[in-house]
């Protein structure tokens, strides 16, 4: 375990950068998949086509080929994210939130709003038929009905899927570390490079880091869904 | 069949000609019908009659296919912000009281005020507090609809209802999802309704209501309107075969 203790700063920046990929494409996929369900189940046809249409054509392509696109596709259309550029030094090393970090953000979020879209839009089924239709009558108008009545009670269905989604995330992230982010897959596997004769401590200790994130925001999922299960 | 005997010009609610269809089912055929101002008017006929189906096109939760429904002289909107503003004027208290589940009774009351008629938040409290009074569930005010009897959330729904100041209430079957005990509360909030001179359109099998507090009893079989009376004409000499049928089957016990 010499090899990890070593290497603690750039493990520490490492799932640093994990763990920003995780919270800014979490939040983000959460409102653009909230977006798509609520065009999926709303009132006007084409945006119901178009949800339908991004839901299936992002959930069936691969997340590497999605993150190709964004890191090396996107940018050959002149579509580059270069004006992110943010480095922040810390005593452990710099945390880098530059054009390829934006490029494995937004596709992560791309990617995992799809799931996100698919979870509320169960959420949003589980809600009797009747609490629309009382949220109507009132005169609330469709962005109100959702606003109001539908989707509050559709997340607390949702909060079981949905945290099965945002766990896949945090493991999604390890795939931006393929094409370009430091984050702790990327770390781990030039670890590994640089110690052959530690391949297993490495791995067992990512592994352990790992299991702890998820850990932690499975506790929190779980405690949401209680604390709402009440109300 | 048309009945439109005292068709004058304060007509709240207006249907003509109206016409529906669920696929190959012809659930409202050609219906006519006018309620005035301060009128209650009982729908009363078989299952499947399209009683409940008449009641919902009014606010559109139900679309028609043919034919014409005014409020107030203004034709029902299409979609949109017209239609929600439409349905702000219009209560509507379901069989299933639709109470939202996530919010308490005094929210539920409040949502429409604050949100729709854009009422400051103490205005539309105040306002609510004195309708739960008044309907009799004030002291519930701050419980979830899951912790209220059945009879305490469709006398909840009707405040809600009524905190948006409609021109004219909707009842779909109201205290047919009750147990016993719990109709006469509802009622009773309902007769109250009446006789400070609410327009009410009520579907419901309650006789013992229709008696009481309607002006007019529509009895429906069908799809259509097969009779249109005053409750003590319907229920002593109904004139259709089918009414004295159907009364025959309801009130033999």
């Amino acid at each position: 375990m010499d090899v990890v203790w070593e290497n603690r700063e750039a493990i520490l920046i490492g799932f640093t950068h994990t763990i920003l990929l995780f919270v800014i494409a979490g939040i983000g996929s959460l409102l653009l998949g909230t977006l798509l369900a609520a065009m999926r189940v709303g009132p006007i046809g084409v945006l119901r086509v178009a949800a339908v249409i991004y839901v299936s054509l992002v959930r069936n392509t691969p997340l590497l080929m999605i993150l190709l696109l964004f890191r090396f596709g996107l940018p050959k259309v002149d579509i580059k994210f270069s004006f992110v550029d943010v480095v922040i030094p810390t005593t452990a090393g710099d945390i880098r939130l530059n054009n390829i970090f934006t490029a494995c953000v937004l596709g992560l979020t791309v990617y995992t709003a799809a799931f996100v879209a698919e979870a509320i839009r169960s959420g949003i089924n589980a809600v009797p038929l009747g609490q629309a239709e009382a949220a109507r009558a009132i005169g609330l108008p469709f962005g109100g009905v959702m606003r109001e009545v539908i989707l509050p009670q559709a997340f607390r269905a949702t909060v079981p899927p949905l945290a099965s989604v945002q766990i896949a995330l945090i493991k999604n992230t390890t795939v931006a570390g393929a094409v370009g982010v430091v984050e702790a897959f990327n770390v781990m596997r030039s670890m590994t490079n640089n110690y052959a004769g530690s391949r297993i401590e490495i791995f067992i200790a990512f592994a352990i880091i790992f299991v702890f994130l998820v850990e932690i925001y499975s506790f929190a999922a779980h405690r949401l869904e209680r604390r709402w299960r009440i109300a | 069949m048309t009945v439109r005997e005292e068709s004058g010009n304060d007509a709240l609610v207006r249907m003509a000609g109206v016409q529906k269809w669920f696929g190959d089912l012809h659930v409202l055929q050609d219906i006519d019908l006018e309620v005035a101002r301060g009128e209650v008017v009982v729908v009363i006929g078989p299952s499947g009659s399209g009683k409940s189906t008449l009641c919902r096109t009014i606010n559109r939760l139900e679309t028609i296919d043919k034919g014409e429904i005014t409020i107030d002289g203004a034709p029902l909107p299409e979609e949109g912000k017209a239609l929600a503003a439409h349905r702000a004027d219009v209560g509507m208290v379901f069989q299933s009281f639709n109470l939202f589940a996530h919010k308490t009774i005094l929210e539920n009351v409040t949502l429409g005020p604050i949100k729709v008629r854009r009422k400051s938040k103490a205005d539309a409290e105040k306002r609510a507090q004195e309708l739960l009074d008044r309907v009799g569930v004030g002291h519930q005010a701050n419980k979830y609809p899951a912790q209220l009897s059945g009879g305490q959330q469709q006398r909840v729904a009707i405040a809600r209802a009524l905190a948006m100041d409609p021109k004219v209430m909707l009842f779909d079957e109201p205290t047919s999802a009750l147990d016993p005990e719990m109709i006469k509360e509802v009622l009773d909030v309902m007769v109250d309704l009446a006789e400070r001179g609410m327009t009410m359109i009520v579907v419901t099998h309650e006789m013992g209501f229709a008696r009481t507090a309607a002006n007019h009893v529509i009895f429906m079989a069908d799809g259509q309107i097969v009779e249109k009376s005053d409750p003590e004409t319907f229920f002593t000499n109904p004139q259709s075969d089918r009414a004295k049928d159907f009364l025959g089957k309801i009130l033999k016990h």
